[in-house]
């Protein structure tokens, strides 16, 4: 969709818009997490349910297929609301031949590269220079693409983030350096693993702009979002955010004991939070929508995650062939065991 | 063609300003590279005539700065990434290994790294453990990079050339004590030299010397020592790691039936394990003698000269090879 105006950011069309991109994401997200239990999905899948603030928000504030955008496990939203095929997103996380990297890369490692998302990547941390990067190449080619680098509270911490940042400053590179800060490091508490807890701070010793901005409410999110990116683009500089908001999954799939690290208590508190609950209330008060039209909405994308999910299911495992293919663009490894 | 003679390291730069020319999208990054005109003086002169854009220097952070090449090539630019020795591109290694060279088969062919990175790997003269290493084992042994060891200067022109127009992140591993030696140089703005294809250097019918890199003059020193023992050494110059070129090799063994590959980097675990194996494995029924190896010492490198000497192969270890097949 077109960029939007600030004024058009809180008109009922856009409001309902945002609610569909947000319950769209949970039901996604939360059919990924039943198909892992059967076994349809493997190794590691991390989702994003209580973070859909961040990915929808910025969808309305980026030029979407223009701008850049990287992150790094957490990846199923962005390809999602790019308008990458979802059957082909859901084809990936299952290992199929349908998947964007026909079933070679898996949940960490979605990639729709024509509509500007780069993934999708394993390493924490690892991917912040590759964000740097990008925005490095948009710059050296004189565009004004704005690069979303995403990133969490854990990756804050590492080495390469800082040397991203300098260079960022340095070279005024057009980047977002945008930490959701989740409070948890995979299953280590944000006062566990960060000397400093906020992380916003962290752009402050290059001269990066930095903010912390509320990661749960999609309405100022949004305002927020929309004044960085704007300002990013038009001054072609970095700029540091600190995202709060709550991870309501265990880090990935796998963690299925979240009370090593959270009590049920604080979870239930986090639950009143809820994004999604409370553009619901502003829906209602405003008389946007009310319960029964919510529920339809709910149960159309509930129908769709599950049509995308039939049809990801239906395509076949990759060719034996696949495993030679891409390992160069133009030459096979060395084969054979 | 019209030849011209010059050094390894002006071959180099040479190929490094026909391509800063020929391709907008084409820049180089490093540390010192530019206003201190490089630690090697590969870049002498570049960025007086080019300018910063083109001939960036970068704060002393390999990992963060190979990953923007990464990230720039994956948007269509062709970074050559300076290491001021292959020894600091461990840093990098996460950056290279876990990132770039994984791209291309991870996004299923979606984005490509047209990616070089190059400097001096090996030992230099009495520069201690820490900045000696031969990574290019470490690196031919991951899928998705392609690495190559030039040891002519006329190589070093006809591969950097290559390297910077694949598409493909490419480690090119140049050695300081190649830097001043001499060669001709065709004056062509467009040659270039195919990866994996080694050359014979050498003829001969009693030993097959297999090295690349420095140790491939080392060989050829060798070579000729034997010729006045009345032993006939064919001097195999490998060039490309990987892609391997192993026809020439089996071939070159069938005729002399004996092999020794010779390599700087630690003999344990080493590239030249891999070239010896595959000779064991393809060519067996060829082989009058085990394949011997020739390695660095198994020891961090010493600053003392004469320990430094020790432990890398020169003509003597490699004539002690030899003389271990008869």
């Amino acid at each position: 969709m077109a960029k939007a105006k600030l004024e058009e950011l809180e008109s009922p069309a856009m409001l309902e818009e945002f609610y569909r991109q947000m319950v769209f994401i949970r039901r996604f997200e939360e059919k990924c997490n039943v198909a892992y239990r059967l076994g349809k999905i493997g190794g590691y899948m991390h989702t994003a349910v209580g973070m859909e603030v961040t990915p929808v928000g910025f969808n309305h504030v980026l030029k979407p297929t223009y701008d850049y955008i990287i992150t790094a496990y957490r990846d199923h939203p962005q390809p999602l609301l790019l308008g990458s095929d979802p059957v082909a997103v859901m084809g990936e996380i299952m290992g199929r031949s349908a998947g964007l990297s026909r079933g070679k890369g898996g949940s960490m490692h979605v990639y729709d590269i024509e509509k500007g998302f780069f993934g999708g990547w394993g390493i924490v941390g690892g991917h912040i220079p590759l964000g740097a990067g990008l925005a490095f190449g948009s710059k050296y080619k004189g565009e004004d693409r704005v690069t979303l680098c995403l990133l969490g509270d854990g990756a804050a911490n590492q080495g390469v983030v800082f040397e991203s940042m300098n260079m960022a400053a340095l070279w005024d590179l057009p980047i977002i350096f945008a930490i959701e800060n989740n409070e948890f490091a995979m299953g280590t508490r944000l006062e566990y693993h960060a000397a400093d807890t906020e992380l916003y701070k962290r752009g402050e010793p290059f001269g990066i702009k930095s903010e912390r901005v509320d990661g749960m409410d999609i309405l100022s999110f949004i305002k927020d979002a929309k004044r960085i990116v704007d300002w990013v683009r038009k001054e072609q500089k970095p700029f540091v955010m600190e995202i709060m908001n709550y991870r309501y999954n265990g880090h990935g799939a796998a963690d299925n004991d979240r009370q090593l690290y959270r009590t049920k208590e604080e979870e239930a508190a986090a639950e009143k939070r809820d994004p999604i609950a409370r553009l619901e209330k502003v829906l209602i008060d405003r008389n946007i929508m009310n319960r029964e039209k919510m529920e339809a909405i709910d149960e159309e994308l509930t129908d769709q995650v599950e049509a995308i999910y039939e049809a990801a299911d239906a395509s076949p495992f990759p060719d034996a062939s696949e495993v030679y293919a891409n390992v160069y663009t133009d030459m096979d490894p060395e084969k054979g065991h | 063609m019209a030849t011209i003679e010059m050094t390894y390291r002006d071959a180099i730069s040479k190929v490094l300003a026909e391509e800063i020319e020929h391709d907008e999208n084409v820049l180089i990054m490093g540390e010192d590279i530019g206003r201190y005109q490089g630690t090697f003086r590969v870049t002498q002169g570049m960025f007086e005539k080019y300018g910063g854009k083109r001939i960036l220097d970068t704060p002393i952070t390999e990992a963060g700065f190979t990953g923007i090449a990464i990230g720039a090539a994956m948007v269509g630019l062709r970074p050559v990434v300076e290491m001021m020795t292959m020894s600091f591109s461990i840093l990098a290694m996460d950056q290279i290994i876990n990132h770039a060279a994984k791209i291309h088969y991870m996004t299923g062919g979606q984005a490509k790294v047209p990616l070089v990175v190059r400097g001096p790997g090996g030992a230099a003269k009495q520069l201690s453990a820490q900045h000696t290493h031969c990574l290019e084992g470490w690196y031919a042994h991951a899928p998705g990079l392609k690495v190559v060891a030039p040891a002519t200067a006329v190589d070093a022109y006809g591969m950097l050339r290559t390297a910077i127009r694949d598409d493909n992140p490419v480690i090119f591993t140049e050695n300081p004590g190649l830097y001043t030696i001499k060669g001709e140089i065709p004056d062509d703005k467009d040659f270039s030299i195919p990866f994996g294809k080694a050359q014979i250097l050498h003829e001969g019918n009693d030993v097959s010397l297999i090295g690349y890199s420095r140790m491939t003059q080392v060989n050829l020193a060798a070579a000729e020592a034997l010729e006045k023992d009345g032993i006939s050494a064919e001097v195999v110059d490998v060039r490309s790691l990987s892609p391997l070129d192993m026809t020439t090799i089996n071939a070159s063994v069938a005729k002399t039936h004996r092999a020794v590959v010779v390599y700087e980097d630690w003999k344990f675990g080493g590239f030249g394990g891999e070239i010896a194996a595959r000779i064991g494995e393809e060519s067996f029924d060829e082989l009058d003698a085990p394949v011997v190896r020739c390695g660095g010492l198994n020891v961090p490198t010493p600053y003392a000269r004469n320990l430094e000497l020790e432990c890398i192969p020169d003509v003597d270890d490699v004539i002690a090879a030899v003389r271990k097949l008869s």
